[in-house]
């Protein structure tokens, strides 16, 4: 991880700067999974009560405030429950859960035992994405150690001097970026051809295996020793009034320093770009920057002033905090280009479930195509408008939203630059 | 298909569901590690092994991008293209791959050695432009680091 710019006051605690903290003995040295004993000196209902407090909000993309899902849970139930952490990351522009399982992978399976006592869970899933081999094998080292020392399994119970018990495995994906999606991401687990579920019934009446379930991030697992260590009130004073805690920023593309920096929420965009990123190369303007992930509405470069890095910020300029994996674009960006590779992209991997996103992004991507080559008109973005639209909010899972809103909203946003570059390329060719 | 060493792995798996259904995607690795592919032989002896319908492996198989139904190169070199890294240079990725192996995306090259891949994001935008070989990362490229790798490579072969 990259250091922050010394000016900003703050100390990292997801990916603190200790060197080999991914090592047990080191994470041990430094308080390791003593949040885990404190939790179970507390009751289930007070950890969530705690994990309610701090206004934690998930940090896979929603934002929906953590403890609320985990008391969706059925409390009396027959059946096992799960948790299934969300370790897919293939959200392009996000590169941050990679951190945690190379530099503080104890920090996320402490989160998981303490929303196992919580929740009363039989086992949670970590479920990695396919590419990320290299970094599957770190967490499961990570695992392996800790099932060693007692702090998973069986051993838990003397350990821990409790009756409670849980299982962590790693379940590898193989490469589909709608195993992101909660339903899809249960059904890979089970070795089912990973469609999304119609919802209702919802994960935490009817998850894996159609027992209680809910699907957490990883980051937003690793925040859970941090609050129960340091308290609620700790936690909600950093960054954002309604969307307070650490989170990790992901900044790639056009600028000087791109990497994870782990910061407060609620960062100003234009200081993350060009205090904490190094500005742009060559001090190029912004031409568009898409603030949480390619499935974002993207943002004018010269309408960024004042806008800050928090769910509820974004909405109010018409986008969304999605994963804070910023991509900045410079002033000679081919927009017609960035858009048809985002385009690209959903029609690949969209599962072809639902046919406005299987036959809309492959419409979409054809039109796109057509222009990036200098065979469009401007009434073509008319056309992508509206296959958008008629994608948007039709489809079981919002993979069809993600694959709209970029159109929709490049379109809305730069339509005189999208115009301005369909002539020059029609003229050239 | 398998040793008893691996057959114990697969045991190993399958004891992290409540059902054999569920081991199909670990299982289907290991075949997929061992034999570089995943034929039509090994998708009814992994049905055969974890007692489950061919169509559900099947359905899998043809579902995921990283499982092959063909051979590939020894080397499959997986270029990302995505957003950061086409603004940090994945054209030039492939071009500098192009000029010193003859190839582009979806070819190998006739002696098997690499086969070109063209894949969505690989989770390392801050380090773009990236290259996947087989599972090893290759980030922050430039013209000369690419060819030092493909050169590396080849001597490793």
């Amino acid at each position: 991880m990259k250091r922050a710019n010394a000016m900003i006051d703050y100390q990292p605690v997801i990916l603190p700067s200790i060197p080999d903290l991914h090592r047990i003995d080191v994470y041990e040295q430094h308080r390791g999974y003593q949040h885990i004993r404190k939790a179970i000196g507390m009751t289930p209902d007070e950890v969530i009560n705690v994990v309610k407090a701090s206004g934690l909000r998930g940090r896979g993309g929603a934002a929906f405030p953590t403890g609320l899902k985990w008391s969706f849970m059925p409390k009396e139930t027959d059946k096992p429950k799960y948790l299934c952490v969300n370790g897919d990351e293939s959200e392009p522009g996000s590169f941050k859960d990679r951190q945690i399982f190379e530099f503080n992978p104890h920090l996320m399976i402490e989160g998981i035992l303490i929303a196992g006592w919580a929740l009363g869970l039989r086992a949670a899933y970590i479920y990695i994405r396919g590419e990320y081999e290299t970094w599957v094998r770190m967490v499961e080292a990570a695992v392996k150690d800790a099932y060693e020392r007692g702090y998973i399994g069986e051993r838990m119970k003397q350990t821990f001097g409790t009756d409670f018990a849980m299982d962590i495995y790693v379940h590898r994906g193989a490469g589909a970026y709608i195993c992101g999606e909660e339903s899809s991401l249960m059904n890979s687990i089970e070795g089912k051809r990973p469609y999304p579920r119609v919802k209702p019934p919802f994960p935490a009446q009817y998850g894996l295996w159609g027992c209680p379930t809910t699907i957490n991030n990883v980051e937003t697992i690793a925040n859970v020793p941090v609050i129960i260590d340091r308290g609620p009130d700790w936690f909600k004073a950093i960054g954002a009034e309604k969307h307070p805690g650490p989170i990790l920023y992901g900044i790639s593309g056009h600028v000087n320093k791109p990497g994870v920096y782990e910061l407060p929420t609620g960062m100003l965009l234009t200081e993350l770009i060009h205090e904490v990123a190094g500005g742009v190369p060559g001090g190029k303007r912004i031409k568009m920057v898409i603030p949480g992930g390619s499935s974002m509405p993207p943002l004018r470069g010269d309408q960024l002033e004042g806008v800050r890095m928090d769910a509820d910020s974004l909405k109010e300029v018409g986008s969304a905090i999605g994963t804070a994996g910023i991509m900045v674009m410079d002033e000679d960006t081919d927009l017609t280009r960035v858009l048809t590779r985002i385009t690209h992209f959903y029609k690949v991997e969209s599962c072809g479930q639902c046919t406005p996103c299987r036959e809309g992004t492959g419409w979409m991507l054809k039109v796109l195509h057509r222009l990036e080559h200098g065979d469009g008109a401007s009434a073509d973005l008319d056309l992508l408008h509206s296959v958008a639209s008629n994608i948007e909010g039709n489809t079981v899972c919002a993979l069809g939203d993600a694959a709209a809103w970029p159109v929709r909203f490049t379109i809305e946003r730069f339509r005189a630059e999208l115009e301005a570059e369909i002539r020059a390329k029609s003229s050239h060719s | 298909m398998f040793t008893e060493e691996e057959l114990q792995q697969v045991q190993e798996i399958r004891s992290h569901y409540p059902t054999n259904l569920a081991a199909v995607m670990g299982v289907l690795h290991m075949v997929q590690d061992k034999y570089g592919y995943i034929s039509d032989e090994a998708i009814t002896s992994v049905a055969k092994l974890l007692d489950i319908p061919e169509e559900n492996v099947l359905g899998v198989v043809t579902f995921y991008e990283m499982y092959h139904q063909h051979p590939t190169g020894k080397y499959k070199l997986q270029v990302c293209t995505n957003v950061s890294c086409l603004l940090c240079g994945s054209d030039m990725v492939l071009k500098t791959i192009k000029d010193k192996i003859g190839i582009g995306i979806g070819e190998t090259t006739a002696d098997g050695l690499f086969s070109v891949h063209e894949v969505e994001c690989l989770g390392s935008c801050g380090t773009a432009p990236v290259v996947s070989v087989n599972k090893e990362y290759h980030e922050k490229l430039t013209p000369e680091s690419i060819n030092a790798l493909i050169d590396n490579l080849k001597a490793r072969a």
